[in-house]
C-alpha cells in the first residue's frame, strides 16, 4: 500500500501538522511519501525528507501553488493518485479546502478529521462537535482522509528520504489569490502551543484581552478565544477555538470568562489539564475543568499574573 | 443571476446529543430538528443578494425525508423564491449529495451555489468543495465577506492564519462561515407567503444518482468523558497545583 501525505507549510517552514499526519499514515501501514506543493518551497521539501519513516518526497514548485488554493492542488494531486492507495492531509483550513475536490474527482467519499486509525480502511472520527465518536469503514478503492493533528503524536525526525521534482499544473485557474491579512504575533501558534489561555464573552472588550496576554507572555502561551468573543469583535477570527474554529489539545488550557458552550468544548476538551476562571459557579466549563476558580476574572487574572511573577515566570 | 442554496435538516444545535445504547448512532427520535446553522447563513446571503438586485432568482434545495420540506419552508419564509425537495429516507453522504446537486445545477443553470461550510451533524465539511470539483467550478470556502464585482466574486475567507481574499470567476461555489451575516427571523406574513411558494418533489433516481453509502458506520460511541476536578480558592493555590502537574 502506498500513501501520499500532503505537507502543510508556508513555503518556508514545514508545519508540525505534517509530522502528525505522517504518524496517522504510518499507522495505516505501507509506504509513505510526502508531497510538498508550493512556490520556492525547496527548503520545505528538505525538511520533509528528514521525517523518519518517509520513503520519498515529491516536490512540486509552481507559481500557482504559492497559496495552495484548492483548484491548483487538485491539478497536482489527482494525477498522482494513479500511484497511491490513499492520500492524507491535515484538517487545517488548507487541507479542508482542497481535499474534498480530490475525493470527488476520484469518486471517493472522504473521511474527515480522523482522530484514530483502526486499520488501513477503518477510522475513528468525531461527529456532532465531538459529542459522539464514529468508527467508519470505507469501501472505496482509494482513501481520502483528513487528519486532526492534535489527535496524533508528531513523527520523529531522523529520516533521509530522496526528493523528486514534479512538473507544476498547466492551464488557467478560475480562482486567484488577491490578498491576505494574517494576524501577526510573537506568541506560539494556537494549534501548536503547549499552553493556551483563552478569553470569552466575559472579557467584555478587546482591550481587556491585555490582561490575559500578560499571563500568556509569562507562560509562553498562545491566546485563544471563544466564538462569543470573536463574534463580539473582541479578537480576530483566527483566535477562535471550537467546533468550527481551531481544535487545540495543549498540556494546559486556561479558559477565562468562558461559560463552556458545547461548541467551544469541542475545540479544547482533549487538553491535558483544563483550568477555568469564571464568576458563575454554575458555568458548564467547570464540569470538565481539572481546576476551577470561581472568581471575577478582572481580579483573578491580575492575581494570577502577580503570583506567576512571584514564582519567577 | 440565479442562486442555488442547498440546505440540510439537522439536530438542533441546542439539543443535547445522545449516543444510542447499542452504539448504532445518535438518537434522533423525537428531538428538535432545524436548518443547519451554516445553511441559514447561506440562505440569508442569497436573500440579501436578491434584495440588492444582484440575484434575480433564488432556489433552495434539500435532500432528505418528508420533514426536509419544513426546512425548505423555513428558507422560503426567509425570502427564497422556490424549493426543490429530493426525497429519500436514506442517509446521503456528501459525495452523493454533491452528485445530486450537480444534476440540479445542470438543469437549473445557476451562476452561484452558496452552501454552509459544514453540517453540524456529521461535521464533514465536504459538499461544497466536492460540487466544485464535479462541475469544474472555482470555489471560495469559509466566506466571511462576499462582494460581487461584474462576473466575479471577491470573497474574504476565514483561514487558520487570519483572512485570505480570493477572486473567483462565476459560475462559482461559495461556502459560508459564521460571520458572513446574521440570518433574519422570518416574519409572520412571510411565513404565510411561503406556504404558497412551490416546492418541486424529486427523488435521487430522477437524477440518476446512486446514493449507496461508501462508508459503513461500525459503531458510534460516547467520547472519553472528563469529570469535574477540584476548585481552587486563589492564585497561589492554582499556581501550586499547576506546578505539581508539571504543566508550567
Amino acid at each position: 500500500m502506498a500513501i501520499l501525505v500532503v505537507a502543510e507549510h508556508d513555503n518556508k517552514t514545514l508545519k508540525d501538522a505534517t509530522h502528525k499526519t505522517v504518524t496517522a499514515a504510518l499507522a495505516m501501514g505501507g509506504d509513505v511519501d510526502i508531497l510538498v506543493a508550493g512556490e520556492g518551497a525547496k527548503s520545505v521539501a528538505d525538511q520533509a525528507a528528514k521525517i523518519a519513516g518517509v520513503r520519498k518526497v515529491l516536490a512540486c514548485d509552481h507559481a500557482s501553488l504559492k497559496r495552495q488554493l484548492a483548484e491548483a492542488m487538485q491539478e497536482v494531486i489527482v494525477p498522482l493518485m494513479d500511484n497511491y492507495d490513499a492520500v492524507l492531509a491535515p484538517d487545517t483550513t488548507t487541507g479542508k479546502n482542497f481535499m474534498p475536490r480530490i475525493a470527488a474527482k476520484l469518486d471517493v467519499m472522504q473521511i474527515s478529521s480522523i482522530t484514530g486509525v483502526e486499520s488501513a480502511d477503518t477510522f475513528v472520527r468525531p461527529i456532532y462537535a465531538g459529542n459522539a465518536m464514529a468508527t467508519v469503514k470505507s469501501s472505496d478503492g482509494k482513501k481520502v482522509v483528513t487528519v486532526r493533528p492534535t489527535a496524533f503524536a508528531a513523527a520523529e525526525e531522523g529520516g533521509n528520504a530522496s526528493v523528486e521534482t514534479l512538473a507544476g499544473p498547466s492551464g488557467a485557474l478560475k480562482s486567484k489569490f488577491v490578498s491576505e491579512e494574517l494576524s501577526k504575533s510573537d506568541r506560539p501558534e494556537l494549534t501548536a502551543a503547549k499552553i493556551v489561555i483563552s478569553g470569552g464573552r466575559g472579557m467584555g472588550s478587546g482591550e481587556n484581552f491585555a490582561i490575559i496576554e500578560k499571563v500568556a507572555d509569562q507562560l509562553g502561551a498562545a491566546v485563544g478565544a471563544s466564538r462569543a468573543a470573536v463574534d463580539a469583535g473582541f479578537v480576530p477570527n483566527d483566535y477562535q477555538v471550537g467546533q468550527t474554529g481551531k481544535v487545540v489539545a495543549p498540556e494546559l488550557y486556561i479558559a477565562v470568562g468562558i461559560s463552556g458552550a458545547i461548541q467551544h468544548l469541542a475545540g479544547m476538551k482533549d487538553s491535558k489539564i483544563i483550568v477555568a476562571i469564571n464568576k458563575d459557579e454554575d458555568a458548564p466549563i467547570f464540569q470538565i475543568a481539572d481546576y476551577g476558580w470561581v472568581a471575577d476574572l478582572f481580579t483573578a487574572v491580575p492575581e494570577l499574573e502577580a503570583e506567576l511573577t512571584k514564582a519567577g515566570y | 443571476m440565479k442562486v442555488l442554496v442547498p440546505v440540510k435538516r439537522v439536530l438542533d444545535y441546542n439539543v443535547k446529543v445522545r449516543v444510542k445504547s447499542d452504539q448504532s448512532g445518535v438518537d434522533l427520535a423525537n428531538v428538535k430538528m432545524s436548518m443547519n446553522p451554516f445553511d441559514e447563513i447561506s440562505v440569508e446571503q442569497a436573500v440579501r443578494m436578491q434584495e440588492a438586485g444582484e440575484a434575480t432568482e433564488t432556489i433552495v434545495v434539500s435532500i432528505g425525508p418528508d420533514k426536509a420540506q419544513e426546512t425548505i419552508r423555513t428558507a422560503l419564509a426567509m425570502g427564497i423564491d422556490r424549493g426543490i425537495h429530493v426525497k429519500t429516507d436514506a442517509e446521503v453522504e456528501p459525495l452523493a449529495v454533491a452528485k445530486i446537486l450537480k444534476a440540479i445545477v445542470e438543469g437549473e443553470s445557476p451562476d452561484l451555489v452558496i452552501l454552509g461550510k459544514q453540517a453540524i451533524d456529521d461535521d464533514s465539511n465536504q459538499t461544497g468543495q466536492m460540487l466544485g470539483a464535479l462541475l469544474d467550478w472555482p470555489q471560495a470556502t469559509f466566506a466571511n465577506t462576499m462582494v460581487k464585482d461584474g462576473d466575479s466574486l471577491t470573497v474574504g475567507r476565514e483561514v487558520d492564519g487570519g483572512i485570505q481574499t480570493v477572486k473567483v470567476s462565476l459560475p462559482a461555489i461559495v461556502t459560508t462561515d459564521l460571520r458572513l451575516n446574521e440570518p433574519r427571523y422570518a416574519s409572520l406574513p412571510n411565513i404565510m407567503k411561503a406556504k404558497r411558494k412551490t416546492i418541486e418533489a424529486k427523488t435521487p433516481e430522477d437524477y440518476d444518482v446512486d446514493i449507496t453509502p461508501r462508508l459503513t458506520t461500525v459503531k458510534v460511541a460516547e467520547p472519553a468523558g472528563r469529570t469535574a476536578g477540584v476548585k481552587v480558592a486563589d492564585a497561589a493555590e492554582l499556581v501550586a497545583k499547576l506546578k505539581d502537574e508539571g504543566v508550567i
